[in-house]
Order: C-alpha cells, then structure tokens, then sequence
C-alpha cells in the first residue's frame, strides 16, 4: 500500500493520533477486519467469565466445600473486597472450588430457574441442573479450569519447544537428529490417541492432564524454533555477533529468538484455543480430569443420558446440552478467528 | 520414482520399530505388579502374580522386555484386552472393519461436498456462494466432533426423532440377526447384510449411520473447502490458465481441465490429513453413538486401565497414521509432475 493513497482510504491515517500502536499497519489491518474484532471481544469475554468466575458464580452454601475452604460463611462474602474470602476465592481459590456445586442428588434435569430443593433450601440455578450439578456453576469455573489448563500447557510447550527447538536447530549434529527422530515418533501417532494413553498411564488428574498435553505438544513448538533458528543462524548479523565475541547463549537469545517470536506468537494463540477443546473432549470421553471437576466436557457428556424428552415433550431437556454446547462453540469460534486473524496480520506476504 | 516408493516402503518398518520402543517404553511407568495384570486371564493366575512376573521376565531391564515383547508380538500375540474379553490381536481384526466402514462413508460425502463447494466458492470469488462458503467453513470448523454429535443426536433423535439412536443396529433387527445371522466376509455389516441380500438389515444399519458420518464428516469438510477454495483462487491467476482463456477455450473447459485439476494436488496432500483426523474424530464419533470399532475400544481400554488394549489401540492408530502418510507421498509424487523426490 503506497503511502499517498493510503491517506486518503484509510479513516485512521486520517485521525493523526500520536499513539504508535494504534498506527502500526499491522494492528490497522486487524481492526479492520470485523471478524477479527468480533474474535478478540470473545476471547476477552471468556477472559473476564474466567477471572471473575467466583463473583458470576459464588461458592455454594452447600454442593461442594469451596466456601468451608475459603473461610466464609455466607455465600456474598465474595463481593466484599475488604474481606479475606474475597481475595483468596479470586486469586488463590481451593481446590474444592474447581468440583461443580451438586444441588442434590437427584438424575432428573431441572429446567433454568425452576426451584429445586437442596440441603440449604430452595434454590433457583439459573441455567438448571443436569445429574444434580450446578450447569452454570460447571460451566463458569469450567471456563476458569479451560483457561488455566491451556495456559499452563501452552506456556510448558513453549518452554520445552524452544529449548529443545533452539538446541537442535543452532548445534547440529546429534542431538539434532536424536531430538527430530522423538519428533517424528510424536507425529506419527494422532495426538489424541498419544493424550488418551499418557493421561491413562499417568492417572486421572488435573497435573497430569497437562503433563500428556505438553508431552504431546512441545513438538509442534521444537519443529517451528528449530527451522527459524536454521533461517536467521547463517544470516550475518549472527556472523557479525559470534566475530565479536558474544556467547551462544547471547546469541540465541538477543539474536535469533526475537526472530522467531512471530511465527510462536500465531500458534499459541491457535492453541489456547484449541487446548481447552480437546480438554473437554478427553473428559467428555472419561479419561481426562476426575469426574466431579468443574470442566465443559464433562457437563455436556452428562447430556448423553437425556437426548430424549419425556413422551410428547421432546424439548423437554433442551438446557442439559444447549448451554455448553454453546459456550464450549463459542470459545472455538472466537480463538480461532483471533488466531486466523493474527497469523494473516503477522503474515509478512500480507504487507 | 520407483526409487522413491521403494526407499518410503524400506523406511517403514524403521518407523514401526520406533513407535514399538516408545509403546513398550511407556509400560515402564507402570510397576511390575500393574503389567503382569495385563497376562491374567482367570482367577488361578491372579493368586501367583509374583509367577507371572518371573515367567514374563517382567522385572527384567528395558531391553530385555522390549526383546520379549516383540518376540511376541511378531508372533501375533499383543496380550489380552480386558475391555473387549478378547486377545488384543482379535479384537483388532474384529473391530477394524467397523471403524473402516463410518470412515469410508464419510469419505465420499467429505471429498465430493468439500472439493465441489470449494472449487464453486473459489472461481466465484466474493460472491454470492462464497460467502456462504466461507460462513460455513468457519463455522463447523469450530463445532468441535464431540459437540456436533450430541447436538445432532438431541435434535434429530431427541427432538424430532428422525433419526434412530445411539447403536448400529436397532433391537428388532438386533433379535433378527440372532435367529439368522448375517454371514461375516468384509466385517462391515452395510455391506456384509447387502451381499446377503438382507435389505431390512442393511436399511436399519444405514439409518443407524446417517448421523455419525455427518459427525466425523464435518469438521475435515470444512478444511477441504478452504483449502480448495484457496488453491483454486492461486491456480485462477496463473498465466496457464490466462493463456487457455486468449485461446478462446470454454468457460467450463478451463475451469475442469486447467484449472481444477491443478488446484487439486495441494488438497490431495491434506486427503492423507483428514485421514488422521478421520481416526480421531472416529475415536469420539464411534463413543457417542456407541459404535463397535477400533475408538470406541481404546477408550474403553483407557477407562478400564486395560493397558494392553490400550497400547494394541496405539499401536494400530500409529499405523494407520504412518502408512497413511506414506500414501500421501506417493500420491503427490505421481500427481504433481513438478515434485521430484531423487
């Protein structure tokens, strides 16, 4: 795009603001595109449900031993910032608040906000029950524990990606070939199956949970660092760095990582959103995290005992699947869409 | 050429004794006591586990086990599955065909609708059809198979009970087949019950798989439409293609003959991907609607901590993958006179 047509098409050039940011042609062409925009308020609305998931869904007077944890007792002492159990459920919550509040024990579905009796009284849950859980409480903390576990595996993945990425790619040699043969063997299995045994052997929790995604997935990150490092190492810039002495960790680091962080950045975007999918989908299938976990897979596996309604009300139990179906899409769909949108802005063939 | 298929073909059974290593390697995790379950069968074997271990050298180190294991398993014994009640070997060759029938189903639907929306959507570029090509495309790539195959089975079966339930098969034909079974030649009972002739079985088995072939068909659909889409549109604006046009060929000539068939080589790499993907989503497709095959086996396997079941489950999902990929290669190699692997 030449500069001189350039102002008078694009509305920003226009509007001579000082922030660079906001200028840059790269972040320019992404709010441009409206599926993009539409793809990152998603992503930040998940963001918000997950941080502020003890507020949207407040520890349960009973159900689950959350509040007990905390220290409170009452439910609203959530919304006051001047009390401990306010900071501790937002930022250091138990582990007991991550299990659904279970209204009762009853199998039957109840609809959104019909009244059903508990052990605390009458209570009203606002997107029904399924099996006796809490739908909206499984499917707030769920958002929380999807988030939780993508960044913890993304984060590792990274880690061990561009380690073992940088050394294969920057040394040579053995460790090399060593480190790209155990890639190979990665790649010829289909993830999910790798994930299925893992989790198996290792034992149904969320730690290990993560440990099988990151096992599986530090391959894709290594093969990505390593042909980066391939690129810029013969460059001369690098030549340059090494006559003067620096050290190949300064090296690595100062010069050829930076050039790398690009084409990582698209594909973890892609995988924060992707992760929690196939999350869901191992404990859909009951091999993931432990049953009672707050967690959408689980949730929307509960709808496989109620497809059908009662004779002539087949909608009947409609809420049991809807409600996660929707979120566990609408989390796909926005990710996807912000990472579609990311890889295109940061695509250098775009400019 | 040839050099090049014989040279894949010998670097097979390389990577097949790789992925053996790894699967026998992820058995160490496991403690003696835990692998020598995986040989007891009845309960007189279960009382002298401490046997079992010595006989099976199972406290031995890594390469010695691995060197037994393999032994055996060239000899087709892979242990016994507890989730299936059968040696591991039998129940991959039972189940097989099974997983193989939704596969191939979903295959044809996948590549014609696929390819078809995508070429239409890429010479009509901005248009009309691609629009809706492209909605479509985003949106069930984003309906994970897990999700789609619960919201089909609610609204076909639950809400509109058009569609029959979970199973392959409903009781009525399920108590017919008892009385007069329907004789096993290819282990697919559409197409074993259709060369018996027996139409009332094959109609109920092809209703039972409508909704798991749309399931595992969709979410590879919209990859193949994008990616035909995009090739499609490079192809349209090479100069091949530019000089059929001043040559005054027919709309339809160039579109097929110049500029289809070419746009095609990039979607029959990402065939042997969907196949991949085929596999997974069969692993979730087959649990939801209760299927008999290869996935809904290893998932029973996982939840009964059934580890040679699980790992004979592997150890054909590597398999599949690698010889998939090998016939990709080749496919490439022959279709695309630009690649030359020497």
């Amino acid at each position: 795009m030449s500069t001189v047509s350039s102002k008078h098409t694009d509305p920003d050039a226009l509007s001579a603001r000082p922030s660079s940011f906001w200028q840059d042609r790269r972040v320019r062409r992404f709010r441009r595109n409206r599926l993009a925009v539409f793809g990152f308020i998603t992503v930040v609305f998940f963001l918000l449900i997950a941080v502020f998931a003890p507020l949207l869904a407040p520890p349960p007077a009973v159900g689950n031993n959350c509040l007990r944890d905390l220290g409170g007792s009452s439910s609203t002492e959530v919304y006051n910032p001047t009390s401990a159990v306010f900071w501790k459920a937002m930022f250091f919550p138990p582990a007991s608040c991550y299990l659904t509040a279970r209204v009762n024990f009853s199998q039957q579905p109840t609809p959104p906000l019909a009244s059903v009796q508990s052990d605390a009284g009458e209570l009203r849950p606002i997107m029904g029950t399924s099996s006796g859980y809490d739908i909206w409480y499984g499917l707030i903390w769920g958002t929380r524990t999807a988030l939780l576990l993508a960044v913890s595996v993304v984060f590792a993945q990274l880690l061990i990606g561009i380690a073992l990425g940088g050394i294969s790619g920057y040394y040579g040699g053995w460790v090399d070939n060593l480190i790209q043969r155990i890639i190979d063997v990665i790649f010829a299995f289909p993830s999910l199956v790798l994930v299925i045994v893992f989790t198996t052997l290792l034992g149904k929790s969320l730690p290990n949970v993560i440990i099988a995604f990151v096992m599986v997935g530090w391959a894709g990150y290594a093969r990505i660092v390593r042909a980066e490092v391939l690129k810029v190492r013969s460059l001369e810039f690098v030549d340059g760095a090494r006559a003067l002495g620096a050290s190949d960790l300064r090296i690595i680091f100062r010069h050829v990582l930076p050039n790398a962080l690009t084409a990582l950045l698209a594909i973890v975007v892609l995988d924060l959103g992707s992760v929690p999918l196939s999350a869901a989908a191992l404990s859909f299938l009951g091999i993931g995290l432990p049953p009672g976990y707050a967690d959408w897979g689980q949730i929307i596996n509960s709808a496989r005992a109620w497809l059908q309604g009662p004779p002539g009300q087949p909608w009947a139990y409609w809420y049991v699947s809807f409600f996660p179906a929707f979120t566990i899409i609408l989390f796909g769909l926005g990710w996807n869409l912000l990472g579609d949108a990311l890889r295109d802005a940061l695509d250098p063939r775009n400019q | 050429m040839f050099a090049f298929i014989v040279r894949r073909l010998m670097l097979l059974p390389l990577v097949l004794l790789a992925l053996t290593v790894v699967i026998v390697g992820l058995l160490q995790f496991l403690t003696p006591q835990e692998r020598a379950a995986a040989y007891i069968t009845n309960e007189n074997q279960a009382r002298n586990i401490d046997k079992i271990i010595r006989e099976r050298g199972l406290d031995q180190p890594f390469h010695v086990q691995y060197w037994k294991w393999l032994s055996s398993a060239l000899r087709g014994d892979l242990g016994f599955s507890k989730a299936s009640n059968k040696p591991v070997w039998d129940t991959i060759k039972e189940r097989f065909p099974q997983t193989l029938e939704i596969a191939l189903f979903a295959i044809i639907p996948l590549l014609g609708f696929g390819i078809w929306l995508g070429t239409r959507a890429g010479l009509n570029k901005d248009g009309p059809i691609d629009q809706f090509a492209r909605v479509f495309a985003v949106i069930t790539f984003n309906i994970p198979t897990f999700v789609l195959g619960i919201l089909l089975l609610v609204v076909f079966y639950g809400f509109l009970s058009l569609a029959p339930g979970p199973g392959l098969v409903s009781a009525q034909t399920q108590v017919d087949m008892l009385i007069n079974p329907v004789p096993r030649i290819t282990g697919m009972l559409s197409i074993d019950s259709l060369l018996a002739g027996r139409w009332n079985v094959f109609w109920d088995v092809a209703s039972h798989l409508v909704l798991p072939v749309i399931t595992l068909a969709t979410v590879s659909t919209a990859t193949i439409i994008k990616v035909t889409r995009a090739s499609i549109i490079e192809v349209m604006s090479q100069d091949y293609v530019r000089t059929a046009r001043a040559k005054g060929l027919p709309d339809h000539v160039v579109n097929l003959k110049h500029a289809r068939r070419n746009a095609l080589i990039p979607v029959a790499t990402l065939g042997g991907f969907t196949v991949i993907g085929l596999l997974q989503g069969a692993i979730i497709t087959e649990t939801i609607f209760g299927l008999g095959g290869i996935g809904s086996w290893g998932v029973d396997a996982a939840g009964k901590f059934d580890v040679p079941g699980l790992l004979g489950f592997a150890l054909m999902a590597g398999v599949i993958t690698v010889v998939a990929s090998l016939l990709v290669d080749i496919l490439y190699a022959l279709i695309d006179p630009r690649v030359r692997f020497d």
